[in-house]
């Protein structure tokens, strides 16, 4: 009963925080440019601001356009009670793996696909054609990445590889987690349309990616896109952090153990927020051409991480 | 490495807002309702039309998102579309081939929304007053709630204009 109960706040706390985790990667790069730059909760007054406003549909949409929000957001939110956020195991750990938090995100990564397609604007089949080509070859690499832990667990439970780890803790610098730390890191940043290969702060329409397919959404319908956006690059940052260095995840469900996870999980999201505003501020973006030698990098970096780690079993 | 020791050397540059008797801020021609202003208060998405401008007031414009301006800090953001806006940003006459374009963003633009005008052009054509290409100020098109006038008016004076718009101006 505790763990369902930790599950269902472990969704809320996530819910709560990923637009705070946004913001906080902003107001950190306005600051690295020598701006004063959005206080990191401004992205809060902006979702309530959305929901506030009227919604305009293009009357070439269909009942995809209006129905895709929902499973969007309701995917995204799905995969935060399988990933190990404060504790693990978790009773969720029963219903889903690895398999079923990829195939989640790519389920909202199609339907926004077909939802750019929908209206039949120029900029949204733009953007759904690339959003498929980086979908493409980064997807399979999330799962490999991981799946080079999972050789070690023996498991493709998040919460059993977890474990696992926590209980081997020199595990954590063998050759198969750093090279998927590597791995998931590159494809972390486009899955979540950040740096080399999108730009989450363009505002010109032929070098968007993510933005390109949403610009046709409005009202609570963006707002819905937006939060699972920022709840999708709180999974990833937390994949990272608790995947790869478990410490301060709570193994017994003691008040004292839950409150350090929740410390510990807000120290490394912070620590991976900075780091990738660091990252964005140095690099510029990858021209469309090279995103795919970039994601092969990453792909083979995971097939190396889950060849060592069967080879060093 | 360089860039972050420059990075670390340079401390934030951005400049406060005062409020300036002697500038001719803003005009409110209509009133923004209360709920768009309680909606707006934190946060408002700008989109940004061209109808016919010269580009000066674009340069001004874009002034805004420097370090020196960054309207950022007050929740002003500009937005690739006017589906995601709460805030047309509108420069120049409006042009005769603009009319319509103008007309169809601005319904494209979700309630509740405010216009403002930017610059002498879009509240009287300016220079270009009575040519035959033209169709008149932004207001003959589109209902206008602010005008900020000047040819172009500072990136501060639009600034003053948006914020006193929604009531935020900073109080001496």
């Amino acid at each position: 009963m505790t763990g369902y109960l930790l599950e269902i706040s472990q969704a809320l706390m996530a819910l709560a925080l990923a637009p705070g985790l946004v913001g906080f990667v902003r107001w950190w790069k306005a600051r690295l440019q020598g701006r004063r730059g959005a206080p990191p909760w401004l992205v809060y007054y902006d979702l309530r601001k959305l929901f506030g406003k009227e919604v305009v549909i293009s009357k070439n949409a269909s009942w995809l356009f209006r129905f895709t929000p929902y499973l969007v957001f309701s995917s995204t939110l799905a995969v935060t009670l399988l990933v190990p956020l404060i504790a693990a195991p978790l009773p969720f750990d029963r219903v889903g793996d690895l398999l079923l938090v990829v195939y989640l995100l790519l389920l909202g990564t199609f339907f926004l696909a077909l939802a750019g397609l929908d209206p039949g604007t120029a900029f949204g089949g733009m953007g759904a054609s690339r959003e498929m080509t980086i979908a493409a070859i980064a997807e399979p690499t999330i799962a490999l990445s991981i799946f080079g832990l999972a050789v070690g667990a023996g498991s493709t439970n998040l919460g059993r590889i977890v474990a696992q780890t926590l209980a081997h803790p020199g595990a954590a610098i063998s050759p198969g987690h750093l090279l998927g730390f590597a791995a998931l890191f590159i494809v972390m940043l486009a899955e979540t349309g950040r740096l080399p290969v999108d730009n989450p702060s363009t505002h010109l329409e032929l070098t968007m990616i993510h933005e390109a397919m949403t610009l046709e959404y409005s009202g609570r319908y963006l707002a819905l896109i937006e939060w699972a956006a920022a709840l999708r690059l709180l999974i990833f940052f937390s994949l990272l952090a608790n995947m790869f260095a478990p410490w301060g995840v709570a193994t017994t469900l003691t008040p004292v153990a839950v409150s350090v996870a929740v410390i510990a999980l807000i120290a490394k999201l912070g620590a991976l927020g900075l780091v990738v505003a660091l990252l964005e501020t140095r690099l510029a973006k990858l021209r469309l051409f090279r995103v795919p030698e970039l994601l092969a990098v990453s792909f083979v970096l995971a097939l190396l991480a889950v060849t060592s780690s069967f080879l060093l079993r | 490495m360089s860039l972050f020791a420059k990075i670390w050397r340079t401390p934030a540059v951005t400049e406060a807002v005062g409020q300036d008797p002697e500038a001719q801020v803003a005009v409110v021609a209509r009133q923004i309702g209360e709920r768009a202003r309680k909606l707006f208060g934190r946060s408002l998405h700008i989109v940004e039309v061209d109808a016919g401008s010269c580009n000066g007031c674009e340069l001004e414009i874009s002034a805004l998102g420097n370090p020196y301006y960054d309207m950022e800090r007050f929740g002003l953001h500009f937005v690739a579309s006017p589906r995601h806006a709460d805030c047309l940003l509108v420069t120049g006459p409006v042009t005769r081939n603009m009319a319509e374009p103008l007309k169809r963003t601005y319904d494209a633009t979700p309630d509740p929304k405010i216009v403002i005008a930017i610059g002498d052009c879009a509240i009287n054509c300016g220079v270009f007053k009575d040519s035959y290409a033209v169709v008149g100020g932004v207001d003959k098109v589109i209902p206008v709630n602010v005008f900020v006038p000047g040819c172009p008016p500072e990136p501060v004076d639009i600034l003053r204009g948006i914020l006193s718009a929604l009531d935020r101006l900073p109080r001496k």
